[in-house]
């Protein structure tokens, strides 16, 4: 008995994606998702009657390429106009990123950053095909996958000498020797910083993927500024739904996946279909998850399902996030010294040691002393966020383990919001009598409320050992998986998370090949 | 003086059994197995050879890994790890069995001992602990015991072995039929003391003994004492070696490189290359390796372990094979060879590219006449059945002496 051609599981913004291709190729799809609310860690939850919000809170790089394909403009997907990128000074003294320029520093370094964001955007070019390319697969000789490589290292070459042999040196190289090397100001230094840090588990001292983070998110529209999209997050979320939903896709909501169906015989092992947490069984074709790599591959298949090395791989995944998020509803609308617009992204780190010693607590399993923050007030963008004249602000806060020592009480919780609201207080007197509510979320409830593994924002760590071809791990970076008639959508898989869409689209285009 | 020993920690290990194996190592001829001290030879390799041949011989198994691996998922664990389909053996029985990485390569071979619904015991020839634990990564209900220094091994092979343990009072033991395990008291002990498997790696009659610690010279004793009249003689590697070769048993570090151990692609080896095929059953809908061993079933092994009789009397030890006379064309290796006493033959096992099994195969043989070097090209004959295949090792009842 078969009913769809393809069940995909989780209907965050990559199983949409990848719904909607696969039923505009004329398959019969369904998504299942747990929640009751669509768009998984960029869904728009209600955390106080009358105030709602989204994890995610800005895009910065979602493809246009998906845009075009799924014709979601036509579905009400208007990005907003960038944000300005704000340094919150001490003393009103804010640096201020915008449009391709920056005030509030020396003429010294605002010309610095002219040559420097000039530079990153033509790394950012290099790897631009990317992302939306399936990568080749270890040992594998398919000329179609190898020509992806040849096309990279043809326009690396293409960049000229020394702006490759430059690509090559910083592609690995701490933010901290990057920013050091360009720029005098420390809060500009700290800003720039950001993008290449939040999300993962790393700070300005190490070593690993910083720039290859920062060109990821430089992959969208604004070249990577952010920006809200028309109705907010949420709006983005409504013209996927729409676009997969015109195109044929049935969508179910509060519909938990407890496993996948897998028929064992003399074929060996295929995926069949998925069980419901309510024992409701529904067959298909193939099964497509957007769920993370350790939840779909250790929960809902089973190791015993697997091979051993690939399990072994899969468990040591690194998992756990270390962003959480702090939701404030407001009574008005605050104001933040010396700043004259609150409808940029603000961020709160005074200098490059503020986010290294942040994460030096994060590591060890403290919450950080003194966090560090990106705020947005999404309600300035959104008024239905909020009832008149009220707002909400949404905070992403690093560094927050996963895993605290001592775990995570209601104590260690209202200890740490309580440091946060202090740490926003000093840059935006009087906030504190405005709070009407106030909610944070822990990566371990993240976990909880988007059901995925560690509460990490790209469901494993994006790094140089768990990309590209490595992504989530060899076997399954091509989007199917050693078990027959199962693959990966979501963003443990190439090119990663964030809200970009490409795992949803490149699983779609190998599905349909 | 400081009279302690600075290498303790350094020296070789000595076995359950080694007071009573060190006094008949009459030539002190010891090489080394998992860390222990272990005899390559006792006194004359080709007289042991032919004590098991002719009579019986035993050999210290001790320094083989014994794993217990228990609990309510110890079968399907295994069963995910082994090619070979475990679901349906029977309590007290042996069977043998190999495990691969996900590419289908052989990690290693052994035995596998059903004691108990929910209890095993793998043997291996290397410490494995660290793949059991992977393999159990999602086995929540399965235990590994390490009981390779717990158990005394003793294996006692040859066509008066049989004989031998009947006269140490082991009731019934001749009907135990090949792969089949039983239990006796043992010195006045009542129960299962003694846990005996009709097993071996000589491809001859031969059982293999099992105890605690405590008991192993007690064993020993009884065992000289009983096979006293019956030719009983220690062996060692040396001897073992030839006769498993002439039984087409392969062995580490000359058939096969174990894979978790080689740094070279695909220097290791597929079971297919190796002539397991049979240990591979695709009727198990999944086991380790699976997907690529299919692949490798249907494209055929690049190499095929095959079993050469040898014109002449050189062993052709490390020769290369090549499939004209005048060695143009190299299409393989040899990876074990001998004089084989008992077949009468110059036997070897070799790995040859599959797709020249048809053809010719000539071996280019170096050898040594009093301390000139000299060779000779020989021509080679493949034999499908193993060189040594006596009826009496699959009889039961054994043949009575």
């Amino acid at each position: 008995m078969k009913n769809f051609d393809t069940i995909i599981i989780g209907a965050g913004h990559n199983g949409l994606i990848c719904a909607a291709y696969l039923a505009l190729g004329g398959q019969r799809v369904l998504v299942l998702e747990a929640a009751d609310t669509l768009g998984g860690l960029a869904a728009t939850r209600e955390f106080y009657p009358g105030f709602k919000t989204s994890i995610a809170h800005s895009v910065s790089q979602f493809s246009t390429k998906i845009v075009r394909d799924l014709d979601l403009k036509a579905h009400g997907f208007k990005l907003g106009k960038a944000l300005a990128t704000v340094g919150l000074g001490d003393a009103g003294d804010h640096v201020i990123v915008q449009q391709g320029a920056v005030s509030g520093v020396s003429p010294d370094d605002a010309s610095a950053y002219a040559d420097y964001r000039q530079l990153l955007r033509r790394f950012a070019d290099v790897l631009k095909p990317v992302w939306l390319k399936t990568m080749p697969r270890i040992g594998n000789n398919n000329l179609s996958e190898i020509l992806t490589f040849a096309r990279i290292g043809l326009k690396l070459r293409l960049l000229g000498k020394d702006d490759m042999g430059e690509f090559l040196r910083v592609a690995a190289l701490p933010a901290r020797d990057l920013m050091d090397e360009n720029f005098d100001s420390d809060l500009l230094k700290a800003v720039l910083s950001w993008d290449g840090l939040i999300g993962s588990k790393m700070a300005p001292r190490s070593p690993n993927h910083t720039v290859l983070t920062m060109l990821y998110r430089m992959s969208g529209e604004y070249d990577g500024d952010h920006a809200i999209p028309a109705g907010g997050i949420g709006g983005l979320i409504t013209a996927l739904y729409s676009s997969a939903k015109d195109a044929g896709a049935e969508i179910r909501t509060g519909a938990k996946v407890g496993r996948i169906l897998i028929e064992a015989n003399a074929a060996g092992l295929t995926a069949t279909g998925v069980e419901l947490v309510d024992d409701e069984q529904i067959m298909a074709d193939r099964v497509v998850s957007s769920a993370d790599p350790q939840r779909t591959f250790l929960e809902l298949v089973g190791t015993q399902n697997l091979e051993i090395e690939f399990s072994n791989r899969i468990r040591r995944l690194r998992c756990d996030g270390y962003v959480a998020k702090l939701h404030l509803a407001l009574d008005g609308l605050p104001e933040f010294s010396g700043l004259e617009r609150s409808d940029g992204r603000m961020i709160i780190a005074p200098d490059l040691d503020a986010i290294e010693f942040a994460f030096d607590d994060a590591k060890y399993g403290e919450s950080s002393e003194r966090p560090v923050m990106e705020i947005v007030i999404p309600s300035l963008h959104d008024p239905s966020l909020a009832p008149a004249g009220k707002h909400v602000l949404s905070a992403h806060i690093m560094y927050v383990p996963y895993r605290l020592k001592g775990g995570w009480t209601d104590e260690a919780r209202e200890a740490l919001c309580e440091r946060i609201i202090g740490t926003i207080e000093h840059y935006a007197p009087g906030i504190r009598e405005q709070i009407v509510h106030r909610e944070l979320l822990t990566p371990l409830d993240l976990e909880q409320i988007c059901n995925v593994t560690g509460g990490h924002w790209h469901h494993t760590e994006f790094a140089l050992d768990q990309m590209l071809m490595m992504r989530p791990t060899y076997e399954a970076a091509q989007y199917s998986t050693p078990l027959s008639g199962l693959y990966l959508c979501g963003a443990g898989c190439h090119p990663g998370g964030g809200l970009m869409g490409g795992p949803g689209h490149n699983a779609a285009h190998e599905i349909l090949k | 003086m400081n009279t302690e020993d600075r290498w303790a920690g350094e020296r070789l290990k000595e076995t359950h059994f080694h007071p009573r194996q060190a006094v008949l190592n009459l030539r002190d001829a010891w090489s080394s197995w998992n860390g222990y001290k272990f005899a390559d030879y006792y006194y004359d390799a080709e007289y042991e050879y032919f004590c098991v041949r002719n009579s019986c011989g035993t050999y210290d198994i001790c320094p083989m890994q014994k794993y217990d691996v228990s609990g309510p998922d110890a079968e399907a664990m295994l069963n995910r790890m082994v090619t070979r389909n475990i679901a349906n053996m029977m309590e007290n029985r042996v069977t043998y069995v190999c495990w691969c990485t996900d590419e289908g390569r052989l990690i290693d071979d052994g035995t596998i001992f059903k004691l108990g619904p929910e209890k095993f015991m793998l043997t291996c020839g290397s410490p494995c602990l660290g793949w059991l634990k992977k393999s159990a990564f999602g086995f929540d209900d399965v235990t590994f015991t390490d009981m390779s220094d717990g158990i005394a091994a003793l294996s006692i092979q040859g066509p008066t072995s049989c004989e031998v343990l009947k006269k140490l009072g082991l009731e019934g033991i001749e009907t135990a039929k090949p792969y089949d395990i039983m239990h006796f008291p043992f010195h006045g002990s009542s129960g299962d003391t003694l846990m005996v498997s009709r097993t071996g790696f000589t491809g001859d009659l031969g059982y293999e003994l099992w105890i605690a610690p405590e008991l192993a010279l007690d064993l020993w004793d009884a065992l000289y004492a009983s096979g006293e009249d019956y030719g009983i003689q220690p062996y060692g590697e040396a001897a073992t070696n030839m006769a498993r070769l002439e039984a087409g048993f392969i062995m580490p570090e000359m058939e096969f490189n174990e894979a978790l151990k080689t740094v070279h692609f695909q220097h290791d080896q597929t079971p297919f290359e190796l002539n397991l095929g049979w240990l591979v059953d695709f009727k198990k809908p999944h086991f380790n390796g699976r997907r690529a061993l299919l692949q490798e079933r249907d494209k055929g092994p690049e190499y095929t372990l095959t079993k050469l009789d040898i014109e002449g009397n050189k062993p052709a030890e490390k020769a290369y094979l090549y499939s004209n006379k005048r060695c143009t064309r190299k299409i393989g290796y040899i990876t074990s060879a001998m004089w084989s006493p008992v077949v009468k033959a110059n036997i070897a096992l070799a790995m040859i590219k599959t797709e020249y099994l048809q053809g010719d195969i000539w071996a280019e043989i170096y050898y040594e006449k009093e301390l000139r070097q000299t060779s000779k090209v020989a021509k080679c004959t493949i034999r499908k059945k193993p060189f040594w295949t006596p009826a009496r090792a699959r009889a039961t009842p054994p043949h009575a002496y």
